[in-house]
């Protein structure tokens, strides 16, 4: 072995790199920020609905039946039944984003796991899975919908909101398992075949902790910019199936808004407009920041 | 050059790692790919194993096998006694922290979306040595020890260094869990002229520091010549040379350790390009390799029996041992 | 209807017809290339001069972000649209291309001049045959009907050293070796016969036996093409042996120019000095520690006012910090960038142990100067 010189190895080898980002600021964009100004507003709007100072959405005031917009005290105007907009578009927001979220929610947890899953170990569970994601995604979200609610939710059931509720965030989020899963799976794959998971191996790491503290986070990224777009979609769904006459009945969404808007288009088209508008900037919204989230976490991987 | 036997492997109690006739063979399609065809290497306590060969010999798969990343198809992996490859899962892991590796690529043996903390507070962390501050206290010590500020380096995430700090990132996490030996699988081959000189003499010092026994495997010569006390060569899946590096690079005895050094070009222009040992031909499959001495395709002293039979290690002079039926010497 | 190939070294219509063998091919004055990134401009190039004779041998050598891919790049004109200002003057064979128009610079490629890449499994399009590759720049340029230009594709492989030419036509890149792979890209840069070839790390992706083979074609092909040749690579030993003249490039400037034997014998610039001390060489014995340079190259965005390299520099003084030094020149066609050279250049030798300010001179210690 060559003999040791005295001379020290060099310390404190040069600082990382200051990283100059570009500012969130920049990165958004104009775009960018309506997109999470309007969310933002929308979700507190929905949380905070029953103390802002809006008419009751159920009540029907006759005075305003089709009244259209831009009248004192009520700014959105009314519809068939005499009841406010603004105040119906907001406490619709309630169930169209509630409904949304949770199925996107639950897709995420469930599909996320399985893909993850399915990633990483591979072989015959890979079969598996994808045999299962496979079945899911070629059940069209609507049937499933419609057969759910007739089984469990149908009216001669006299089933409650509640639960007709949490059978459309069963149906949907049943089919958005598949999507989130699949994506899951493809970028747990790529990931795993990186030289840090063969690492935290050689370490001595199990399997789990390899996956959840390794795998995860990469994978995370992907995963979220989908349920985001999928939001997008749950919310559309959500009114293509009250417009079956699915969704739900009792409370305001914006799909029951556009399906009972229907028969006034002609006459009052501000019924149906004000939720529609609302529904098309809110799946803008969330398709942007989905991008958004895909595009910076990429940036970062080609980086690398 | 067909590289079963171990002739060279000195007294089975005198090594830490000892690998006798491995074997590693993948699938490919309906075949298989032999990428390692009965390798026996030994390590002493204290040495550098240079392991040295060329893109398809079966080094770094070697080197894997080793960690059992993944396990071999068939041979022996003897550390400090114990065979790896008999070990159940529990006891497999536990020896995995007196056997550490690193890898070539520093930046993607990182993991990206972690800190560095963590990743280097990760093996105390699996293995439940310590509590937090003295967890703490060692992933600073590593930091330290290969030259890094732990104040600066600390909160940052891989993507913030250079290449060469994120292999010194990785040695850290090597030596945290303070193995015996280390595998380097060509850990400066992806750096930069200058860097590589800075990542071997740290490993220089990290050697003689924490007594540490190195495998250290490479593609260049003289890289591997620089660090190694003993030094094996490779070719498709065998070992063709093995001895100690002042003897091998001086007089090589294996027609393939020749040629290699031959076309090493010397950063001296007086010095012209060599024409002699000059290799021919392209390297044959590793699906289908050559039978009797794979070099045999491109050796220019190949004749019948080369085909026919495959050569043994033996000895030709004192710590040089070769597989080869006409070596240059001996 | 068929048409000839034009002979190796004839160029075809369209550019002057120069039956000189000796004589400036290139000459290149304050090149400049400027990046515009998020985080800022990048100057990759920055104030580059050189020139290369017919049928000589340039190497560009320098580590990664030196900006010598960029440069050859540059000279070239295949650089990105959008986001990248060049400047400077490149005249070739008399005539000025910095100028010209996209046409007329395509017509300069592959028939005056062509590029090898480093990773031949990227250069080459995966799913086309190799004998459309081929023939493709064949046809373009000359005019070739299919026949002709397959002889000549034909011809070619031969002349790179690939065995059944025939049957490689039909293969597809992912079925051959590396090897084979590069000298492909080869015949296909050499397929219109340019007069300038260049070879952009062509042996880095390659093992080092293939490597001597590739570098012994090239050097082949440039003699009986009378072709020059701009080899660019990080390899000091790649260049020792075939190279006329070298040039070093550090932080996107050229630190050090010389010719060859000058360059190793009589060094001037302590970052080549550096460089020559950190490989661990061959020829030398072994129980010498290895001199690293301490440090990184500098950010490209705002590089130091003084010297680039002072950071790193065990020979660095105040002033090296303060001002940066100009190219000069100490022996005929030896230029170098520093303030107190190595050598026994003008200016005092600086000694060693000064240390670096900053706290980089950890291997100071040896003040020899000059010689490896």
């Amino acid at each position: 072995m060559p003999a040791l010189a005295t001379d020290q190895v060099v310390h404190h080898v040069e600082d990382p790199v200051e990283e100059v980002e570009a500012s969130p600021g920049r990165r958004l964009g104009f775009l960018g920020w309506f997109s999470l100004v309007w969310l933002g507003g929308v979700a507190l709007a929905a949380l905070a609905a029953p103390w802002l100072p809006l008419p009751d959405p159920d009540r029907s005031v006759l005075e305003i039946v089709r009244v259209g917009p831009i009248q004192p005290g009520h700014p959105l105007g009314g519809d068939g039944n005499g009841r406010d907009v603004l105040a119906r578009v907001v406490f619709g927001a309630r169930a169209s984003l509630g409904i949304s979220v949770s199925a996107v929610g639950l897709g995420f947890v469930v599909g996320g796991t399985l893909g993850l899953a399915a990633g990483y170990f591979r072989g015959a569970v890979d079969g598996v899975l994808t045999t299962l994601f496979n079945v899911l995604l070629s059940i069209p979200a609507l049937v499933l919908a419609l057969a759910l609610v007739a089984v469990f939710a149908s009216a001669q059931q006299d089933a409650s909101n509640g639960r007709k509720m949490v059978v459309l965030i069963l149906a949907l989020g049943i089919v958005t398992v598949p999507l989130i899963g699949r994506i899951a799976r493809a970028s747990t794959m790529s990931w795993s075949e990186r030289e840090f998971v063969k690492a935290a191996e050689v370490l001595g790491a199990g399997h789990l902790r390899i996956m959840v503290r390794e795998v995860l986070p990469n994978v995370l990224p992907a995963m979220v910019s989908i349920a985001l777009l999928g939001v997008a979609v749950a919310i559309v769904a959500e009114g293509s199936l009250a417009l079956l006459g699915v969704g739900v009945t009792e409370v305001p969404s914006w799909g029951n808004m556009i399906a009972s808007g229907r028969s006034d288009l002609a006459r009052a088209p501000h019924i149906v407009a004000v939720p529609s508008i609302a529904t098309f900037l809110t799946v803008l919204a969330l398709n942007y920041l989905g991008d958004v989230v895909r595009a910076r976490f990429d940036v970062r991987e080609a980086a690398l | 050059m067909a590289g079963t036997g171990t002739a060279h492997l000195r007294p089975a109690s005198e090594a830490l790692l000892r690998v006798e006739d491995l074997v590693v063979e993948f699938p490919a399609g309906r075949r298989k790919v032999h990428a390692v065809s009965g390798v026996s290497l030994d390590v002493r306590r204290g040495e550098t194993l240079g392991l040295v060969g060329e893109s398809g010999c079966g080094k770094s798969t070697t080197g894997r096998a080793i960690v059992q990343l993944p396990a071999p198809t068939a041979g022996h992996v003897r550390f400090d006694g114990a065979d790896l490859a008999r070990l159940s899962g529990k006891h497999l892991r536990r020896l995995r922290t007196r056997l550490q590796l690193v890898f070539q690529d520093p930046i993607s043996s990182l993991n990206p979306r972690r800190k560095v903390r963590d990743i280097l507070a990760e093996p105390l962390r699996i293995w439940g040595r310590g509590d937090r501050s003295e967890q703490d206290a060692r992933v600073r010590e590593a930091l330290d020890a290969v030259g890094l500020d732990p104040e600066v380096a600390l909160d940052k995430r891989p993507h913030q260094f250079s290449g060469g700090q994120c292999q010194r990132i990785s040695i850290a996490r090597a030596l945290v869990m303070e193995p015996e030996l280390i595998i380097c699988d060509e850990p400066v081959s992806a750096l930069d002229v200058s860097v590589q000189a800075q990542i071997l003499n740290l490993l220089d010092e990290l050697k003689a520091r924490y007594d540490l026994t190195l495998v250290f495997i490479a593609h260049d010569l003289a890289v591997v010549r620089h660090v190694s006390s003993r030094v094996a060569v490779m070719y498709l899946g065998k070992v063709c040379e093995v001895g100690d590096p002042e003897v091998l690079y001086a007089r090589p005895a294996h027609p393939y350790t020749a040629a290699l050094l031959a076309a090493i070009p010397v950063p001296d222009p007086r010095v012209r390009p060599r024409d002699d040992h000059a290799l021919g031909g392209d390297l044959p499959s590793p699906v289908d390799p050559p039978s009797g001495c794979r070099f045999r395709t491109r050796c220019p002293r190949a004749e019948q029996r080369c085909a026919a039979e495959e050569p043994r290690i033996r000895q030709v002079e004192a710590d040089q041992y070769v597989a080869c039926h006409f070596p240059l010497t001996g | 209807m068929t048409s000839r190939a034009p002979a190796p070294g004839e160029a075809p219509v369209g550019f002057k017809v120069n039956a000189r063998t000796q004589g400036r091919l290139l000459e290149v004055a304050g090149l400049r290339t400027r990046f515009r990134t998020p985080a800022g401009v990048v100057r990759a190039v920055d104030g580059v001069s050189l020139t290369l004779d017919r049928g000589r041998t340039l190497g560009i050598v320098g580590e990664s972000g030196s900006g010598k891919s960029v440069l050859s790049r540059s000279i070239m004109g295949l650089l990105p649209r959008r986001n990248v200002v060049r400047e400077g003057t490149i005249e070739f064979d008399g005539e000025r291309i910095d100028t010209l128009a996209d046409r007329r610079r395509r017509d300069l490629w592959g028939t005056q001049m062509a590029m090898v890449f480093q990773d031949p499994m990227t250069a080459l399009n995966p799913v086309l045959k190799i004998g459309h590759q081929i023939t493709e720049g064949l046809r373009f340029h000359l005019g070739l009907d299919r026949r002709t230009a397959r002889q000549n594709a034909l011809a070619l492989l031969r002349s790179v050293g690939i065995p059944e030419p025939e049957r490689r036509l039909g293969q597809y890149p992912h079925e051959l070796s590396g090897g084979m792979r590069q000298r492909i890209m080869i015949a296909v840069a050499l397929a219109c016969g340019p007069r300038l070839l260049f070879a952009d790390e062509p042996t880095t992706a390659l093992d080092v036996t293939v490597q001597a083979q590739i570098l012994d074609l090239l050097a082949a092909q440039q003699r009986e093409r009378n072709m020059a040749m701009v080899l660019v690579t990080h390899d000091l030993g790649v260049v020792a042996g075939r190279a006329d003249h070298i040039a070093v490039m550090y932080a996107g400037q050229i630190v050090e120019m010389a010719p060859a034997t000058a360059l190793f014998g009589d060094v001037q610039m302590p970052y080549t000095e550096a460089l020559l001390r950190s490989i661990p060489r061959l020829d030398q014995p072994r129980a010498r520690r290895l001199q690293a340079i301490p440090g990184r190259p500098p950010n490209l965005i705002a590089p130091p006012r003084g010297c680039r390299f002072a950071p790193r520099c065990p020979y660095a003084r105040p002033d090296c910090h303060a001002e940066a030094p100009p190219l000069v020149e100490s022996s005929p066609g030896h230029l170098y960038r520093c303030w107190y050279p190595v050598g026994g250049g003008a200016g005092t030798g600086g000694t060693a142990g000064n240390g670096g300010t900053g706290g980089t001179a950890g291997n100071g210690g040896n003040g020899s100067t000059g010689g490896i």
